[in-house]
């Protein structure tokens, strides 16, 4: 088993104690850009290392930064730690089991960024989570490692946790600011971009939590060793989040381009009690389904060649089906995530959820008619395209997918509609 | 009154924000107001837009959006059991229903006692150890995982013990 990069406490199992993470090479990667480098070395770095927003979207970070406007400070960063995806729940072990590099992780990208505060945004129900948090930052603070005059240097910086209470739509990056503001978590136009205006109307570099974890070793070891995991495209180690029908779920921490069926297989232990794999749902709620064929199987799991096959990675959590899985039924499960989750902002996904909802509802209560089937599919096809964010357009992929791989699963519960 | 009682927290929380962007600190001061009251009255909401000095509609609107946050007073504890995808296809719709029908009550429902309320949820990030659920008490939110019949109504005992002392 090759040491993890990521989750180090499975190799570890002290290093979220202050102490142990020192002990192994912990704060030398902050130590070294604040005494050593400038932020656009810094930037310089993550860049060539192409590391890819881990939240969903594979963004390069580096690039992300580089579009913050000059001049303008003070400027924030801000970690999404809102992991909110159904099948998701990477984030929360880093947190829990290696906090001290994401938290150094936060401060590398801060002193890259120019800000002096940074917060973290965690999603409420991590209450306890966050409180720990903020005890290994009071930790970090007494130290030295957080705070003013670092490294008898001028720059300093404070990190915050901040308490999300319950709401998907606060993972998209500009309702995660309307919520930090105090207000409805409701998505914003973009342009103006986060990094032009963005917490506060300040310059803001948003990344989720899994990102700024891999930024301590892509400091230390440097961005050709990282650029030697994963594949060209996609570079760097991810942790897959394995759910559903598998004998052994869990995350695991594999390099990009690994298959869906090394994952499910050798790592997960194949399906659970010896039934046929059905579907994967590669990206939660929020991508196509996808039939288990040989080709999907044999498929490289990284931003590029999920989509060939139809899909998306997003933040790779797979979650896996069988066969006694009913398609109308993951349909009703996934829109009825949607329609609780929809913020309300804009019609086509606050109304569109609502009926695909209500459609599902019919197939699931025995009053479905065939036409039923198609009715769906056209309420889905009029969401896309049309909503305010990406939260819309996710919500009838799964739909959508289900009905076009799988439409036998809804015609088996049509009658005669009454 | 929160400011007369808590002015120490109000300003440690109110200091983690520019001064002129003091809304931010709404969603902690909610938690912080259901933490004394139980839930968000209309009481509760007037006295954070005081501090906020913002319309009480504004913070009003923010009870209504969040999950966590409760307009209406519920039992002592919410046991809230995530039966989304991934934790249904791992039995967590069937342990549900079992734990409502154990306590003798329908979900959404609070016991005889006051005691549990018992609720739904989406996603919790625990989906490789369902059946889970987060059980949102008078101090916090705290989560239960890899949970069965048993292991969540032996919970439900000591918190029945607890009593008043929590």
């Amino acid at each position: 088993m090759p040491e993890h990069i990521l989750l180090r406490h499975r190799d570890i199992p002290e290093i979220a104690d202050l102490d142990v993470y020192l002990k192994h090479d912990g704060f030398t990667a902050f130590e070294d850009v604040v005494k050593n480098q400038t932020p656009e070395q810094v930037i310089e770095t993550v860049k060539t290392a192409n590391l890819r927003g881990r939240g969903g979207a594979g963004f390069p970070a580096g690039v992300k930064w580089s579009f913050l406007t000059p001049g303008v400070f003070p400027r924030y960063v801000v970690a999404n730690a809102d992991e909110s995806e159904p099948g998701t729940f990477k984030d929360r072990e880093i947190m829990e089991g290696n906090p001290y590099q994401f938290l150094e992780g936060i401060a590398i990208c801060s002193y890259a960024a120019q800000a002096n505060t940074a917060y973290i945004y965690c999603r409420g129900e991590f209450w306890d989570l966050a409180h720990e948090l903020e005890g290994k930052i009071e930790a970090l603070t007494k130290r030295g490692l957080l705070g003013e005059g670092l490294f008898d240097t001028d720059y300093s910086l404070m990190i915050y946790v901040y308490l999300g209470a319950g709401a998907y739509i606060c993972g998209e990056e500009t309702a995660l600011l309307s919520s930090m503001e105090g207000e409805i978590g409701h998505p914003r136009l973009r342009p103006p971009f986060p990094a032009a205006e963005g917490l506060f109307a300040k310059p803001t570099v948003i990344n989720n939590v899994e990102t700024l974890t891999n930024l301590p070793p892509i400091i230390n070891q440097g961005a050709d060793w990282y650029c030697s995991i994963g594949t060209e495209k996609s570079t760097g180690p991810k942790i897959f989040s394995l759910s559903g029908h598998v004998e052994r779920p869990g995350n695991y921490e594999l390099p990009f381009g690994t298959t869906f069926r090394e994952l499910i297989f050798e790592h997960g232990g194949g399906i659970r009690d010896g039934k046929a794999i059905k579907g994967i749902l590669p990206a939660g709620a929020s991508a196509p389904l996808l039939p288990a064929t040989d080709e999907v199987l044999d498929t490289p799991m990284d931003y590029e060649s999920v989509p060939k096959v139809g899909s998306q990675l997003g933040s790779a959590s797979i979650i896996v089906l069988d066969e006694t899985v009913d398609i109308a039924w993951m349909a009703y499960k996934t829109t009825s995530f949607f329609k609780h989750e929809s913020c309300g902002k804009c019609a086509p996904c606050r109304e569109g959820t609502y009926w695909m909802y209500h459609i599902l509802n019919r197939f699931q209560n025995g009053n479905a008619a065939p036409a039923d089937i198609d009715l769906l599919n056209r309420v889905a096809l009029g969401i896309q395209g049309k909503c305010f964010c990406a939260l819309g357009e996710f919500s009838i992929t799964p739909v959508v997918a289900g009905i076009e791989h799988f439409r036998s699963d809804f015609e088996a519960l049509t009658g005669d509609g009454k | 009154m929160l400011v007369d009682k808590y002015p120490k927290e109000i300003d440690r929380i109110l200091a983690k924000f520019p001064p002129e962007r003091k809304r931010a600190a709404a969603l902690p001061l909610l938690y912080l107001a259901q933490r004394e009251y139980g839930h968000v009255s209309k009481e509760a909401i007037r006295e954070v837009a005081g501090i906020l000095d913002v319309d009480p509609t504004q913070v009003g609107g923010l009870v209504g959006f969040y999950s966590l946050l409760h307009a209406k007073p519920g039992g002592k504890y919410r046991l809230q059991v995530c039966t989304d995808l991934p934790c249904a296809l791992r039995g967590a719709e069937e342990f549900a229903e079992e734990l409502c029908d154990n306590l003798r009550i329908k979900m959404g429902e609070t016991t005889e006692d006051g005691l549990i309320t018992v609720e739904e949820v989406k996603c919790l990030a625990g989906c490789d150890k369902a059946p889970m659920f987060q059980l949102q008490a008078p101090d916090g939110i705290h989560y239960f995982e890899n949970q069965d019949l048993d292991s969540a109504m032996e919970l439900i005992e000591e918190l029945r013990q607890r009593g008043d002392d929590a």
